[in-house]
């Protein structure tokens, strides 16, 4: 399997702080890859950095073998990257239908992918016209995931997407994650959610200090609950 | 009950109508103190029309503030060359402006606000790659480069057109009143008034109906996520500079032709009213915009029939005013 996203000694400096220090870690194509760690471990800005919303101050990331550490975010973007970041950023001035519009780059709204976004969301269709500010936070984040998936991307990053909403909304987006990957997509995900996290992931990456402190596959940290506890502090049992 | 199992509607977001409905309260709050219903109708199209070319210099500038946080305090230039330039079609077309024609008169008037718009907004293009762009995100430097880049065109119009006030004669067809019972109604400021309706209906068709005017509303509010979506928000802020610029040279002329003059530092004496106006509307709200623009020249009109010596200060009272009500303006679009 070849691997879509490669970083390779990546060092991201947010003004005189230095948040990561040379991570090196490949996503495989078509498969979800959970990134975990205890909150200021650096999972947000190594997102962040791959979407060139902060510069790389070091290091190498490359998207299907393009290198793109000197790209600036809409061209990353143009790529096929999709992002949700962990604030969803709707626009709350704009309805939902104009959020998904703007999303759509490449033309009109496909009908029939607006379906398919519809079968999990269906708060989405019932509140079309409605401004996204009115929205509660479980929709909102609805919205976020709906924009970034409603045209076919290449690989899509996703912070902390199920980050304070009721169970009935995790599962629904565990069932769209699941079903985005299966249609091809490759997903690098930021959960604190142990749950979700293996319900989700093929692969499994953990972050401290900044650095990738372990890697490997998901099933295997899931059924060891020594090593969850070394690396997590916690162990998936335990959490759910 | 969760989200997945929502209720059939959301509750209809409140709609804020109180800022619309300031500038109606002011004016009939006036009335009675004005005494004269002839008196109040002048003073009260007299602000309208102040007010809408105030907007249309403003209207911009909003967008700049709110789409890219840049402080351009070099608005006031555009202002000034807008005006400038439409004297290159005014001046050598007297006659044509001084016919007894309203054809003649707008066939003379229409090239010249073209040719206004065309220079200023070709200045804005100069303006945001030289000055703005070295200095995006430094708030102390845009303000350094942009009120140099105001002194420069100020002096470069004195340079090139000397240091005297230029007279700019209305045409012939707009001058005087429309004459209704005792009350006079200037043909001037109802043009003015329409103008500044039909910019005001653009914008907001093109704000609200186009994909451009979505990702301008967009990325004044998170210009981060725009830019996340594949959008290049630098391109998209160069042609809101550029139309921003453009309008003010458009609100320039008519200022000129409403004064019957132009002179270099006419941008410099209205930047400090622009800024109020889009303060008190909040940065990047166009709707706000409009309504401070109104509510400013109403301002202006009234307290300077009631009360001669608050006139100069009448303005500043107004903002801080506002400001103690709604801290971010009336419409609070960005979060800044």
């Amino acid at each position: 399997m070849t691997d879509l996203l490669t970083l390779a000694g990546v060092h991201t400096h947010i003004g005189r702080y230095h948040i990561l220090h040379g991570i090196d870690f490949a996503v495989p194509e078509g498969q979800s890859t959970m990134l975990l760690g205890r909150n200021g471990a650096g999972k947000t800005t190594t997102l962040r950095t791959i979407m060139g919303l902060w510069q790389a101050s070091a290091g190498r990331i490359s998207l299907d073998g393009q290198s793109i550490e000197h790209s600036a975010t809409p061209d990353i973007a143009r790529l096929g990257v999709g992002y949700v970041p962990e604030s969803m950023a709707v626009f709350s001035d704009l309805t939902v239908k104009e959020n998904l519009i703007l999303a759509a780059r490449d033309g009109p709204l496909d009908d029939s992918r607006l379906e398919w976004i519809f079968g999990f969301f269906p708060a989405l269709r019932r509140f079309w016209l409605s401004r996204a500010g009115s929205l509660s936070g479980g929709q909102k984040q609805m919205l976020s995931i709906a924009r970034a998936i409603v045209e076919p991307r290449k690989l899509l990053l996703i912070d902390e997407p199920t980050k304070g909403l009721a169970p009935a909304i995790v599962v629904a987006l565990i069932e769209c994650f699941a079903e985005v990957k299966r249609r091809g997509a490759t997903i690098l995900l930021v959960e604190q959610n142990f749950h979700a996290a293996r319900e989700l992931g093929d692969k499994v990456l953990v972050m401290d200090n900044g650095m990738i402190v372990h890697r490997g596959e998901m099933a295997a940290l899931a059924t060891d609950v020594a090593l969850q506890e070394r690396l997590l502090g916690l162990s998936l049992e335990t959490h759910q | 009950m969760t989200d997945l199992a929502a209720p059939a509607a959301l509750p209809k977001p409140r709609r804020d109508i109180l800022p619309v409905l300031l500038p109606v309260i002011l004016a009939l709050a006036m009335l009675p103190l004005i005494g004269s219903a002839s008196s109040w109708v002048t003073l009260t199209v007299a602000s309208l029309a102040m007010g809408m070319m105030i907007f249309i210099m403003a209207s911009g500038l909003t967008l700049v503030f709110g789409l890219m946080d840049v402080l351009n305090f070099g608005h006031g230039a555009f202002i000034s060359v807008g005006a400038y330039a439409a004297t290159l079609v005014l001046l050598p077309l007297a006659p044509y402006v001084q016919a007894d024609s309203l054809w003649l008169n707008l066939a003379v008037l229409a090239p010249a606000a073209v040719l206004s718009m065309a220079v200023s907004g070709a200045l804005g293009l100069v303006v945001e790659r030289v000055l703005i762009l070295p200095v995006y995100g430094q708030h102390l430097k845009q303000i350094l480069m942009t009120t140099g880049g105001l002194i420069v065109a100020e002096q470069a119009l004195y340079a090139l057109w000397g240091p005297q006030i230029i007279p700019l004669p209305l045409p012939t067809s707009l001058r005087g009143s429309f004459i209704i019972g005792d009350i006079a109604i200037a043909k001037y400021r109802l043009l003015a008034m329409l103008v500044g309706l039909i910019v005001f209906a653009g914008i907001q068709l093109v704000l609200n109906r186009t994909k451009i005017g979505l990702l301008i509303r967009a990325g004044v509010e998170n210009r981060e996520m725009v830019e996340a979506l594949g959008y290049r928000i630098r391109r998209l802020f160069l042609g809101v500079f550029m139309t921003g610029s453009g309008l003010a040279g458009l609100g320039g002329v008519m200022w000129a032709l409403y004064r019957e003059q132009v002179h270099a530092s006419m941008g410099n004496d209205l930047t400090v009213l622009v800024f109020i106006v889009v303060i008190i509307g909040g940065l990047g709200s166009i709707g706000g915009c409009f309504i401070g623009a109104l509510l400013v020249a109403m301002v202006a009109n009234y307290g300077g029939f009631l009360v001669p010596k608050l006139a100069l200060v009448s303005n500043i009272l107004l903002m801080v005013a506002v400001l103690m009500w709604r801290p971010r303006g009336l419409y609070a679009v960005t979060s800044r």
